[in-house]
């Protein structure tokens, strides 16, 4: 039964695709897969938005939504009807193939992305060699639709939002990559399937997750860091910070090309989310031996949305970054630490088995974290503070 | 040859075309990154997937970026009123043709060289080119990597310079 349970999509799908010929059967399979996560994922999304809403209103002591339908769950549904039918505005001046082509560029980009990702047992689009560089590549492809997007409207806003976007997403992808090669290390494969099935192992009833090995711990946390600041999110949201640059790169978007680039958003977040998931918290994987019972979607969506949680949180607590203090961030810290964790990653693969490496790897870990606040607070001078334009 | 290669081809070679012929030098960058994405899907149409994603990460990604950037960064995007063709075009022609020649007659030499008949094509994985990397050709990434190294020295070097004169 609950081997049932857990492949319930999997039989679903050859039970759908069983009607038709046996040589159709592979491309439907593959058809269904499509159409599946094209659906789920953007009806994650409006939940999301609602949960999102929600929760906001609730930290800024807010109600939030709650006229449409009950609790204001209808309130997404709204949107899109709003969205739908909204007039699409494109400024005169503005250069209209390529205005048009960014928001399509961009959710194509990031729906690429969902294809190697495990969201289960045995449930994965394609079974790549090489699904972690896939997922990069096609994650390194919506940085020019970005830039497509903020050149082509023709507005200052526009232009200024599109290139910081596009410094801070490519200052943070090197972190990204680095605290994720970590993983590749120790598991010796790019596959992710690969890498969640090295991490579905159980000593004592607890489970052999990355997470919960030192440079694991400080891995998770480079990549929640550089997660954050590639999908745009507080306190990285300068490239759309509406105190200063109105919308940012998506300022002259209007109607459901604007619908596009949220979604475009949340889709990333929920993408780099689950990669998160899958090389750090286990993918699949239950978090105790004796609850292995529970299918394992269940889990790959508890902690996706577990994490998108946390993204909400973190938004509604911390104010926004300063442009030099996001980019010395990146490079005079996340960088150096992520190259550091790899030399801690490749100690603890030729260490073997034993207490010694988790002593020796904690303790380097936690010196260089010490070490370097230290260095970078003492370059600082806190004090009144001084304005060089204002006084 | 597939349907797909032509299509690909098709692609790849109206994304260059269109980089040299287009007006605007943003239209012309972009155009450039469709010749690059053209070029990863051939390398992925040849099972070379390790090939293909490197190329989209490393050149749609970043080059791409670089370039738009460069453009943004210096002159502007707007077109300049003399046109964008350049007056020395018989040499640039001279010069481009004389590359695809050698290119050409390379690639006509080296047919010669594959094994005849139907042969099964060789399966690679990223885990083969990974160990062949640090194995049997690690001197020449060691050197590419001090390269780049140098280079990224000397680009930071260049732009501190700048900033001292400044003050």
């Amino acid at each position: 039964m609950t081997g049932t349970m857990d492949q319930i999509f999997v039989l679903l799908q050859h039970w759908l695709t069983g009607f038709l010929p046996a040589a159709w059967q592979g491309p439907a399979r593959v058809v269904l897969s499509v159409a599946v996560i094209v659906g789920l994922f953007p009806a994650l999304f409006a939940l999301t938005t609602v949960f999102e809403r929600k929760g906001l209103g609730r930290i800024q002591n807010r109600i939030g939504p709650n006229r449409t339908g009950w609790l204001g769950i209808l309130q997404p549904v709204a949107d899109g009807i709003k969205s739908l039918t909204k007039e699409d505005i494109v400024p005169l001046s503005a250069d209209g193939a390529v205005h048009f082509l960014a928001p399509v560029v961009l959710v194509v980009a990031v729906f690429m992305g969902f294809a190697v990702l495990p969201m289960g047992r045995k449930m994965v689009l394609v079974e790549m060699d090489a699904g972690l560089l896939f997922f990069f590549a096609m994650g390194a492809s919506t940085e020019l639709s970005v830039f497509m997007a903020g050149w082509s409207s023709r507005n200052k806003y526009s232009l200024l939002g599109a290139m910081r976007a596009v410094a801070q997403m490519i200052s943070y992808e090197v972190p990204l990559l680095m605290s994720s090669v970590a993983v590749v290390m120790i598991t010796g494969s790019l596959s992710l399937t690969r890498i969640v099935e090295a991490q579905d192992q159980y000593t004592w009833g607890f489970p052999h997750w990355y997470i919960f090995t030192p440079w694991g711990f400080a891995g998770f946390v480079m990549y929640a860091i550089a997660a954050t600041a590639e999908t745009n999110r507080s306190p990285f949201d300068l490239p759309e910070g509406e105190s200063e640059l109105v919308a940012g790169y998506h300022t002259e978007y209007s109607g459901f090309k604007f619908a596009l680039f949220f979604l475009g958003e949340y889709l990333a977040m929920f993408s780099i989310s689950g990669l998160g998931t899958t090389l750090f918290l286990g993918g699949w994987s239950a978090p105790f031996s004796w609850l292995g019972w529970i299918p394992s979607w269940i889990w790959f969506f508890s902690k996706l949305m577990l994490s998108i949680f946390v993204f909400i949180w973190l938004r509604g607590t911390l104010p926004r970054l300063r442009q030099d203090q996001l980019m010395n961030f990146a490079w005079k810290f996340v960088l150096p630490m992520t190259l550091l964790n790899l030399m801690v990653a490749a100690l603890w693969r030729f260490l073997g088995e034993g207490w010694e490496r988790w002593v020796i790897c904690s303790a380097i870990l936690v010196l260089a974290y010490v070490a370097m606040g230290r260095a970078g607070m003492h370059r600082e001078h806190f004090g009144p503070r001084r304005y060089r334009y204002a006084e | 040859m597939s349907i797909a290669f032509y299509l690909i081809a098709a692609l790849t070679l109206a994304g260059g075309l269109a980089a040299v012929l287009l007006k605007n030098t943003v239209h012309c960058a972009l155009a450039l990154t469709v010749a690059f994405a053209g070029l990863a899907l051939l390398f992925l149409e040849l099972d070379a997937q390790f090939a293909g994603f490197a190329q989209i990460l490393v050149y749609i990604g970043a080059v791409a970026i670089l370039v738009v950037f460069a453009i943004l960064l210096t002159r502007g995007s707007e077109t300049p009123k003399d046109g964008v063709y350049s007056r020395n075009w018989l040499a640039g022609l001279f010069i481009a043709a004389a590359v695809f020649a050698v290119l050409g007659w390379a690639v006509l030499q080296s047919a010669g060289g594959l094994p005849q008949g139907a042969v099964a094509a060789p399966t690679v994985t990223v885990l083969q080119i990974g160990n062949a990397l640090v194995s049997r050709y690690v001197l020449p990434l060691e050197i590419v990597a001090l390269l780049l190294t140098a280079a990224m020295i000397g680009a930071v070097i260049v732009a501190m310079h700048e900033k001292e004169r400044q003050k």
